[in-house]
């Protein structure tokens, strides 16, 4: 008992490193602030692209999807981070995470947005068109906020992901959170700072996967 | 001499859920072969009393006998008293993974404990008798709401009831399939089952049944043999009822 | 253009390290099946024994299954890895990986067999218990036909981003393809095995989502 709490929860170690934890949490904080909203914007231009069913567009957009679908993002982001100053780009490591982040995400947001726009009646957007509405006005005034109602749960659950992603950049000594966690173990010789970080994910995301839950509920029992 | 047992016998059954009380006391008897039929509003407690009869609700006071065993004493094997005692549900419940005859046999298979054969033949005979033997390995999606009905009437009469209690039978079907589910109620009710249901059908109450229930408020509010009940209702709350499921 | 050639499809680079990629490749394998068995086989008893509707059973199942599917993967095994060995529990990487994405799996499959159990009608119980079913034959016969039905969807999807996650275990020196892929690009000095462990995955991943793809369109949610 002694061992895990001096081990595990040791408020001393925990009060030397906490300055380094805390930037890691801003890090991370500032990576899903981007990686978040980059990643939707970039799966709804998917999502958007493939419901004017052009098909040879169609064929690439589930190409690109099904691709960065197959492929780890660990992997994708190992490869651009070290790929990327081979070819001669030589970028922050921030902007090549966001680049291994934003392709990986864009086709998981992308598919889910396609699924809400398809789920959503011929009906809806002939009553928009004949108003005189415009194929893009009809799209997000009257599609996109009843297939984004569709899709919510499955929005969040993917949102939670890519939260949860953000830990990889740590593998690319980007100073996020988990990197600050390791960094600060390994200056105390004591995992009390790795157990924080975990705790600290924890708060974070345990109310998203509480209301996930419950919005599961409700929509697989609809169904 | 004594008078002979009833098969269901109700004593001061009472339910509540929550703060909202269900039923509230209700005494009824229905005797060997007699067919019981309760009217009533909607949510008036005639479902509630059914359900409370093979304990798909616990009621929260009183005694349901059923051939004179009190049901709800603790020794009781629910399952095994459950299979003496068929139910027909208003949305019919038929598995929808399982065929006409799969749903019907089921029991037979994990209950009576039946060999696949024995099981199969006695599910046969039960789609036999309510007129669907050839569609025995229909899926339920494939049948009319009267047919999976009818599906439903011989998943609980393959288990060879003592009773059956219908609760709302008729009330999710199109009217023009009614008539084949009354058809195969009358004929059981030929051939002697003691029945309870639960129904608007008051054609079919008048011509079949042998007593009226009429229920309002989780109470018993009048009852008594059709003709009387629908020409001379004594209370003027079942008056309000009949003229208003009549129309007239 | 020939830069890329030379640094990202080496044909020299290629043969020399083929060999250890495929070794990664048996082991990322041999993983993933693991996983997926125990994964799959654990959420569904966790499922049916949350059926049982005991009180403290099932918050204790809610806190472990919220826990692992709040975590990030690399945070989880980071702390199986680094921090276990303080209080005595030593595994090997392998271990660690196997019982980590084990316990996400599970997680996220007890969630997904709950919902599906929950959303059978309640129609079919009672039926079933009328005609004399028990509550354990009622679950077996009746409702977790119709429960498993609706949630192989969802379960493949899930399966296939978990068993991606495998990619993790280099961090904690699983000798799978992308820790291989790693090596090899440190010995070589060019990006060629990172492009070889891209493919590997691609290979084994491509199919299944195609496959998830198929049995989205086969088992939906309409019935």
């Amino acid at each position: 008992m002694e061992a895990l709490i001096y081990n595990f929860f040791n408020l001393e170690i925990l009060l030397k490193v906490h300055p380094l934890l805390l930037k890691g949490f801003w890090m991370t904080l500032q990576l899903c602030l981007l990686v978040v909203p980059l990643g939707i914007a970039g799966g709804l231009v998917v999502a958007v692209a493939y419901s004017f069913h052009v098909r040879w567009l169609n064929w690439l957009l589930i190409a690109y999807v099904d691709f960065f679908r197959s492929f780890p993002p660990l992997v994708l982001l190992i490869l651009v981070f070290y790929g990327l100053p081979f070819i001669g780009l030589e970028v922050p490591s921030l902007i090549a995470v966001l680049i291994a982040f934003l392709l990986n995400t864009a086709s998981y947001y992308g598919e889910i947005f396609r699924a809400g726009i398809e789920s959503i009646g011929r009906g809806q957007r002939e009553a928009a068109r004949s108003t005189g509405l415009t194929g893009l006005q009809t799209m997000v005034y009257v599609v996109l906020p009843q297939a984004v109602r569709n899709v919510l749960p499955d929005l969040i659950s993917n949102t939670l992901e890519v939260i949860k992603f953000t830990a990889l950049a740590s593998v690319v000594a980007l100073p996020e959170l988990l990197r600050m966690g390791r960094v600060a173990q390994g200056l105390t010789y004591n995992p009390t700072p790795l157990i924080a970080v975990a705790l600290i994910y924890l708060a974070l995301l345990w109310p998203i996967v509480r209301l996930l839950s419950r919005l599961e509920r409700r929509t697989m029992a609809k169904r | 001499m004594t008078a002979p047992l009833p098969m269901l016998d109700l004593k001061g059954v009472r339910k509540s859920f929550g703060a909202i009380e269900a039923l509230k006391g209700i005494d009824l008897s229905v005797a060997r072969q007699e067919l019981v039929f309760i009217i009533g509003p909607s949510g008036s407690g005639k479902s509630t009393l059914l359900r409370c009869c093979n304990r798909l609700e616990e009621p929260t006071a009183g005694q349901v006998l059923f051939d004179g065993v009190d049901i709800l004493s603790p020794g009781i094997d629910i399952n095994e008293t459950r299979r003496h005692i068929g139910m027909v549900f208003q949305s019919f419940n038929l598995y929808p993974h399982l065929t006409a005859l799969g749903n019907v046999t089921l029991a037979l298979r994990r209950v009576l404990k039946l060999p696949r054969d024995d099981a199969n033949e006695r599910g046969r005979a039960a789609l036999d008798e309510v007129g669907l033997a050839e569609r025995a390995h229909a899926w339920p999606n494939e049948l009319s709401g009267g047919q999976q009905q009818r599906v439903a009437i011989a998943r609980a009469l393959a288990l060879e009831p003592k009773v059956m209690l219908f609760d709302e039978p008729t009330s999710a079907l199109d009217p023009e399939l009614v008539g084949s589910v009354l058809d195969v109620m009358r004929a059981m009710r030929e051939s002697g089952m003691t029945m309870l249901v639960v129904s608007h059908e008051m054609g079919f109450a008048r011509e079949a049944a042998d007593r009226v229930l009429f229920m309002d408020e989780g109470e018993v509010v009048e009852e008594g043999a059709p003709a009387r009940i629908f020409e001379a209702p004594a209370h003027a709350r079942t008056r309000e009822f009949l003229r208003r499921v009549t129309g007239h | 253009m020939n830069r890329i050639a030379e640094n990202f499809f080496d044909l020299a680079v290629m043969a020399k390290y083929l060999p250890s990629i495929i070794d990664g490749v048996w082991v990322t394998i041999h993983l993933a099946v693991l996983i997926v068995l125990s994964g799959l086989a654990l959420g569904f008893v966790l499922a049916v024994v949350r059926a049982f509707q005991i009180r403290p059973v099932n918050w204790l199942i809610v806190l472990v299954v919220d826990v692992f599917r709040a975590l990030p993967p690399i945070v989880i095994m980071i702390v199986f890895y680094f921090a276990l060995p303080f209080v005595g529990i030593s595994m090997s990487g392998f271990v660690v990986a196997w019982l980590s994405l084990t316990l996400v799996l599970a997680s996220f499959a007890e969630e997904i067999f709950w919902t599906g159990i929950l959303s059978v009608d309640r129609g079919q119980w009672e039926a079933a218990r009328s005609t004399g079913l028990g509550f354990l034959q009622t679950l077996r016969d009746v409702v977790l036909p119709q429960a498993v039905r609706l949630t192989i969807p969802p379960l493949t999807n899930r399966t296939i981003v978990i068993t991606k996650s495998t990619a993790i275990a280099s961090v904690v020196a699983v000798q799978e393809i992308l820790t291989q892929a790693s090596a090899a690009q440190a010995f070589s000095a060019n990006t060629t095995p990172l492009t070889m462990a891209a493919i590997a995955y691609l290979i084994i991943f491509f199919p299944l989502v195609v496959l998830s793809r198929w049995v989205e369109s086969r088992f939906g949610w309409k019935r």
